[in-house]
């Protein structure tokens, strides 16, 4: 165990430099991009926001079902089946045939080249399960059905969510999903996420439509409350354009009346569109409703063909430039919801790295002098050891670019504590083998030999530990679990290589000397 | 050679005890969870106004109808830690009490912190604390029986569960905060009791192997004695390494480097008084490893 070849110490004392030099990288700034590595820091330690939204799709799932009814009638009446009694109830759907229609509805449900029910071969599973309770047919969507309404939704949403926090424009914000109904936000650097979180907290649903006084709309009628909670309009359920039909939306003064409104363009269809409700309705008042309030509901004066107009509503430059920036990311297809919250500033954070960074200088000092205390001469080979280990941990974390936080700064001094129970075992066991072995050298070698299979052991649980706690922990905790486990793997490194190196090169020297340890 | 053994009873009372007062505190007075798991608002809050004190805070929170308020100094005078339910979850709350403190105290203080959970995402992290915890138990007793006899992994998952009981014991007998890093800190303290109590059981193992002759009851005490020095200088120096995260590594980190603390304690006890001794009552002689090494 204590021979060592030429090679073996060439590569031991390259790899050690190679991750001295990778840590100190931390402190220089590199134009190539191989070397200008750094470890990340959490948002614990820099300062920043992380927030969680849940996507709420019950109301998706209603309007899927909603619009699905009709789509079952028209599609049934074609076939000469009637559809009758038809309605949803806790997102599913009823409805009656004769006794002699049922199986062929059953059929088209169940057949898997059906057009009404899209058929998932992947998942042996249909969109929609049909089930006849006896008293009529009860249709609601699969478990596969869901799960792909769900993960559509989140889709379009994380790409919402994306323009809206890039619009904003803090830097490197991190979006990533999380389950199938979740999104995860985190925004480094950010000191308060007040704007972000009213941006993403609305949904920016925008219609144009009629208000009208006919109880008999053709399309149907709902009461719609103004901005101010206080005045009421009846709307016509015909939406004349809604955002999707914006190119672009932007805050303006309005040089005749000095206030701020929101302009937009429309496209084509919109454009179109628009020329033609505005032609056919002038004197009317055509309400503009967002999210369920009206903004405001002017009444068109002319004909507007230049497929372009504004938006007013009594706005501050701050909320119009927010209702723009809300128009040009689209709308969310469902609400979010924000379930959990952190945020940090930016000098609390460096208060935590401040005081890391003693509590690690302290327990590092303390550790090293217990140890030299105690062993002497193999304390100060385990003390050099240590110092290798902690810039080979960091050197791993810069190199895989990991985020550093605070719990993994405690991981780190943990990691010191407990980095020289290798070494300490190895010691006492070479003291007993010495107790009835006169040669030093094999002394040594039976104490490595000997200590190995409890090494290993101890090392394998404390890792284990690590890794649930990685998969279990969020955030900052992850942190730990990171450096925690990394720490397991350079400790055993620098243990068996760098001080087993050193303590054979003593050792050989020395080897007639007697009370060695 | 100190006659460890001449207590094994003693303290295996002693763990009982610890053991049933610790499981009666947690069902009668139960844990101080903090947001992460029961839910609710954080904010740490510094102050550069002396009219600002923890009545003061207090009074304008109450004010605001949310729900259970706790207001705390955090580390020094100027730091404060104020927790509520926010049982509504109230969408722009802190953009409220950010206003009605203003009116108060002007612009003489700062928010450091805010956390918000909801109870939904708390009762999840508390589920997966749980799954984590009982997970790591399960994960150590499987690993100990491939390496060891059967009787070996009771041994250690008795003394891990001891640890874990009491440590949560100390918790809710002094109603300290549960949060995440708390889990945190047992799971290590799981990774740490076992890993002090392998270092002993290789012992054992490797000394059953050598001596025929000697009794289970008096090789456990030679074993102990044998690794001391190494359990007393790791069990120190990790120790000191969490002394310094306890007093100079900030407040965040004071439950965290705590629980470890006692954790280390606990662990370092269980191993020499749970772990052995259950070897000693299970009567584990050198028949129960030769068996072993036939096997492989």
């Amino acid at each position: 165990m204590l021979y060592f070849s030429k090679l073996r110490i060439l590569f031991i004392t390259l790899f050690s430099v190679l991750f001295i030099l990778i840590t100190s990288s931390n402190l220089f700034k590199f134009d190539d991009n191989f070397f200008d590595k750094k470890i990340n820091l959490g948002l614990d330690l820099q300062g920043g926001s992380y927030l969680l939204l849940e996507i709420d799709n019950e109301p998706i799932i209603e309007q899927k079902l909603q619009n699905l009814t009709t789509t079952i009638r028209n599609y049934f009446k074609e076939k000469n089946i009637k559809i009758i009694n038809i309605k949803i109830d806790n997102q599913n759907i009823f409805f009656n045939v004769t006794e002699n229609d049922k199986q062929s509805v059953l059929d088209v449900f169940q057949d898997e080249n059906s057009d009404l029910n899209p058929y998932y071969p992947r998942f042996k599973s249909h969109q929609l399960e049909i089930k006849d309770t006896g008293v009529n047919l009860k249709v609601n969507f699969s478990r596969q059905g869901l799960i792909k309404l769900k993960t559509s939704s989140q889709d379009q949403a994380i790409e919402i969510v994306r323009r809206r926090v890039d619009e904003v424009g803090t830097n490197e914000p991190n979006i990533l999903k999380r389950g199938n109904n979740r999104i995860l936000v985190e925004l480094p650097g950010l000191d308060d996420p007040m704007r972000i979180k009213s941006l993403l907290g609305k949904t920016a649903n925008l219609t144009f439509r009629f208000v009208t006084n006919d109880e008999n709309d053709r399309f149907g009628v709902e009461k719609i409350k103004f901005e101010n909670d206080l005045e009421e309009a009846t709307v016509s359920k015909r939406i004349i354009i809604s955002g999707e039909n914006l190119l672009d939306a932007q805050p303006k003064m309005d040089p005749q009346t000095n206030q701020t409104i929101v302009s937009f363009t429309l496209d084509r269809v919109g454009a179109k569109r628009f020329g033609k409700a505005t032609s056919t309705g002038i004197g009317k008042q055509l309400a503009i409703v967002l999210d369920g309030k009206i903004i405001s509901a002017p009444v068109v004066r002319d004909t507007i063909a230049s497929g372009s107009g504004q938006i007013s509503g009594g706005f501050t430059f701050q909320t119009a430039t927010d209702l723009a920036l809300l128009l040009r990311s689209g709308a969310l297809p469902a609400p979010l919801e924000i379930i959990e919250e952190r945020t940090v500033g930016p000098d609390l954070g460096q208060d935590s790295i401040n005081a890391g960074m003693i509590a690690l200088a302290i327990g590092f000092l303390l550790v090293i002098i217990f140890m030299f205390v105690k062993y002497k001469i193999f304390g100060l080979i385990t003390n050099v050891t240590l110092i290798v280990n902690l810039f080979i941990l960091l050197g791993v974390l810069t190199l895989f670019e990991a985020t550093l936080t605070l719990p993994g700064i405690a991981g780190i001094i943990l990691t010191v504590g407990m980095a020289v129970d290798a070494n300490v075992l190895i010691f006492e066991r070479i003291k007993e083998e010495l107790k009835d072995e006169t040669n030093n050298i094999l002394a040594f070698d039976g104490g490595y030999t000997k200590s190995r299979t409890a090494i290993l052991d101890a090392n394998i649980t404390t890792l284990l530990a690590a890794i649930i706690l990685f998969f279990m922990g969020s955030g900052p905790v992850k942190g730990f679990a990171v450096t925690l486990g990394v720490g397991i793997f350079t400790t055993l490194f620098s243990v068996y290589f760098i001080a087993r190196l050193f303590t054979s090169i003593y050792v050989t020297r020395n080897k007639d000397k007697e009370k060695l340890i | 050679m100190i006659a460890f053994n001449k207590y094994y009873n003693l303290f295996n009372l002693l763990s009982s005890v610890l053991i049933i007062v610790s499981l009666l505190l947690l069902i009668f007075k139960g844990l101080n969870f903090g947001i992460d798991f029961k839910g609710g608002t954080l904010i740490e809050l510094r102050a550069s106004d002396s009219k600002i004190s923890v009545s003061s805070l207090r009074d304008r929170f109450n004010q605001m109808d949310l729900g259970d308020v706790s207001v705390k100094k955090f580390g020094n005078d100027t730091d404060f830690l104020v927790k509520f339910e926010n049982k509504d979850n109230k969408k722009n709350v802190i953009e409220e009490i950010k206003t009605n403190l203003d009116k108060s105290f002007g612009n003489n203080y700062d928010f450091r912190r805010v956390e918000n959970v909801g109870p939904k995402v708390s009762a999840e992290l508390l589920k997966s604390g749980v799954i984590a915890i009982s997970l790591s138990l399960a994960l150590m007793l499987i690993y100990i029986w491939i390496r060891f006899e059967w009787q070996f992994s009771l041994g250690a998952i008795l003394a891990l569960f001891h640890d874990v009981i009491v440590t949560l014991g100390v918790f809710s007998l002094f109603s300290l905060e549960i949060n995440l890093s708390i889990i945190a800190a047992i799971l290590t303290i799981v990774g740490y009791s076992m890993n002090d109590t392998v270092v002993i059981f290789d012992r054992v193992r490797e000394n059953l192997r050598k001596y025929s002759d000697i009794k289970i009851f008096e090789l456990t005490n030679i074993s102990i004695n044998e690794t001391l020095s190494r359990t007393i200088i790791t069990s120190a120096t990790t120790l000191l390494a969490l002394l310094a995260i306890y007093f100079f590594g900030g407040e965040i980190l004071k439950g965290f480097s705590l629980a470890m603390i006692l954790g280390v304690i606990f662990g370092t006890y269980s191993s020499i008084y749970i772990a052995n001794t259950v070897l000693v009552r299970l009567k584990v002689s050198q028949k129960t490893v030769l068996r072993e090494d036939d096997q492989k």
